[in-house]
């Protein structure tokens, strides 16, 4: 391992650590978040049960009420994604630029990007996971049968991908903080579009469908995954997410670097 | 009209309720002005409204296969679900109240003690500053209600009688809210986390206000259980009044419940707010 990987990885250490011992100071909020996360989690699967249960609708053009309870499944996974490693970190971020502060982050011997991304970890976010896995299985129940072990490897995958785009877009935000100041509310327009996520692609038709592939893919993030658990995602699909993964990676590092380029302190 | 030393005695006598009447104009001028100041972040602010638009697309996508049977035995078409959730989108940012959030912010920074020197009720202060930026949020959700009766009247009620009631209703349900949110921020003083109680109130009015799924396709025991909460009054009323989803007579039957919880809601956060300065030490101070 050459030094600098050694050194993000130590980094990616102490940061946790201080993040864990946080988390074990509110121990709290664990059982808040379990509890507030579970109502969320029903105002996210409520609807659905309303969908596939009356008398006369049949439910999301294309997908069955177990499918689609897997697409929910990913929406809340990555969801808890967010709320615990990706918009905590940034939110310091936007706090920083906002205050000035930023400066004693950047003259830190080490890339910027790894410093503010691995600031702040909000690890009782854990909870949706255990929702989520709730979703999936009774979504698997609904359907019958398990996921195959590819299908799983595949789904794994996806979610890393997504995660990977999630944080570049997050970055991206981050980046035009530079420009316009008074952005937490842009990071609150991004949460809200991926609410958007939750229904499987099929619901979304015309522009919104083009706009949701390729744009923001927030279909690449849920659909594919829930696909890749029924065994029915098409290999091309996964290998056109991972070069979609990796351009918007670069893309949002380009920025990042010229953003900060541009970055004059505040008050300075 | 003398002062005492403010920060021992925070709340307001009955005496200043003139000061405090004629300052709400200027108040509100102030908070217009804020409005305008801060247009771009108050536009992201509307634009993250998304769900209402979220519902409708998978709606469409439903009621595009067949039309969907609500409990009362109304049908749903298609448009009928774009008119419904316009309407909820429309009404979201009338009634929307943010109180909360300066409360705990205040109270966490210590500048509340700032708010109690004032000759002025706190309380008014964040309404009058809540209610100010309505003209701007009316222009925003102007363009949405122009399409709306221009595409999708028919959704739409033709009962003159209950768009007399409308106005009325959506103050009621602003109220609501704002009361909630002064509950909720009197909580900081005691309890450092009380915004997460506003995430519990907001998961419970997805559910129950008609913010995800229309009431109309709620079970019956679900729609009484709805009846009996407040979320039905902070949304779905001025939504079924616009859409004409209720009769008159029922209308009428559901603002009075409306007004019994803003008298409730109103004994409840004044109370909470109360003792709560009461318990009050500024922060460093």
């Amino acid at each position: 391992m050459s030094t600098a990987t050694r050194r993000t990885m130590e980094l990616l250490r102490v940061q946790l650590k201080a993040s864990a011992m946080l988390a074990l100071t509110y121990r709290l909020d664990f059982v808040l978040d379990l509890v507030i996360g579970l109502f969320w989690t029903v105002s996210a699967v409520l609807p659905l049960f309303v969908v596939y249960g009356g008398p006369s609708s049949r439910g999301v053009p294309g997908w069955s009420f177990g499918e689609t309870l897997l697409v929910v499944g990913c929406f809340i996974t990555l969801q808890a994604v967010i709320d615990g490693a990706i918009s905590p970190s940034l939110s310091t971020v936007l706090d920083h630029v906002r205050k000035g502060t930023l400066d004693f982050v950047l003259l830190k011997p080490h890339d910027a990007q790894i410093l503010v991304s691995t600031a702040r970890f909000q690890l009782w976010r854990v909870a949706g996971l255990l929702h989520a896995s709730i979703v999936f299985g009774l979504g698997f129940r609904e359907l019958g049968h398990g996921p195959s072990a590819l299908g799983v490897l595949q789904a794994l995958a996806l979610l890393l991908i997504a995660t990977a785009m999630l944080y570049s877009f997050w970055l991206l935000i981050v980046s035009v903080s530079f420009y316009a100041v008074k952005v937490d509310n842009l990071s609150n327009l991004f949460t809200s579009i991926f609410d958007a996520a939750r229904w499987p692609a099929s619901v979304f038709r015309g522009v919104f469908r083009i706009v949701f592939t390729f744009v923001i893919p927030l279909v690449v993030m849920t659909t594919l995954p829930a696909e890749a658990l029924l065994g029915r995602l098409p290999w091309t699909s996964l290998l056109a997410s991972v070069g979609g993964a990796i351009a918007v990676a670069v893309v949002a590092r380009v920025v990042w670097l010229l953003s900060l380029r541009r970055y004059t302190s505040a008050g300075g | 009209m003398v002062q005492a030393d403010g920060a021992e005695c925070p709340s307001q006598g009955g005496e200043d309720d003139g000061v405090s009447l004629r300052a709400i104009p200027t108040l509100l001028k102030v908070g217009f002005a804020e409005a305008a100041a801060y247009r771009t972040e108050m536009i992201v602010w509307v634009l993250s409204t998304t769900m209402p638009l979220v519902m409708m697309l998978l709606w469409t996508s439903i009621a595009d296969v067949a039309p969907v049977m609500g409990q009362a035995g109304s049908s749903w078409s298609s448009s009928t679900f774009v008119g419904y959730f316009l309407c909820v989108f429309i009404v979201r940012q009338l009634v929307a109240a943010w109180a909360a959030w300066e409360i705990n912010f205040e109270v966490r920074q210590g500048t509340l003690a700032m708010r109690l020197l004032r000759p002025l009720h706190p309380l008014i202060a964040f309404a009058t500053s809540n209610l100010a930026y309505l003209p701007m949020r009316t222009l925003v959700t102007l363009p949405v209600a122009i399409f709306l009766v221009a595409t999708h009247r028919d959704a739409l009620s033709s009962d003159w009688r209950l768009w007399a009631l409308f106005p009325f209703t959506v103050f009621g349900a602003w109220l609501i809210n704002f009361l909630v949110n002064v509950a909720v921020g009197a909580l900081s003083f005691s309890v450092d986390s009380s915004l997460r109680v506003m995430d519990l109130w907001f998961a419970l009015f997805f559910v129950f206000s008609g913010y995800l799924v229309p009431l109309d396709f709620f079970p019956q025991w679900l729609r009484d259980v709805s009846a009996w909460l407040p979320f039905r009054y902070v949304l779905s009323l001025p939504v079924e009044l616009m859409t004409g989803k209720v009769s008159f007579d029922e209308a009428l039957g559901l603002v009075l419940r409306q007004v019994a919880f803003i008298t409730g809601l109103a004994v409840l956060a004044g109370t909470m707010w109360t003792r709560g300065v009461s318990r009050f030490q500024a922060f460093g101070g």
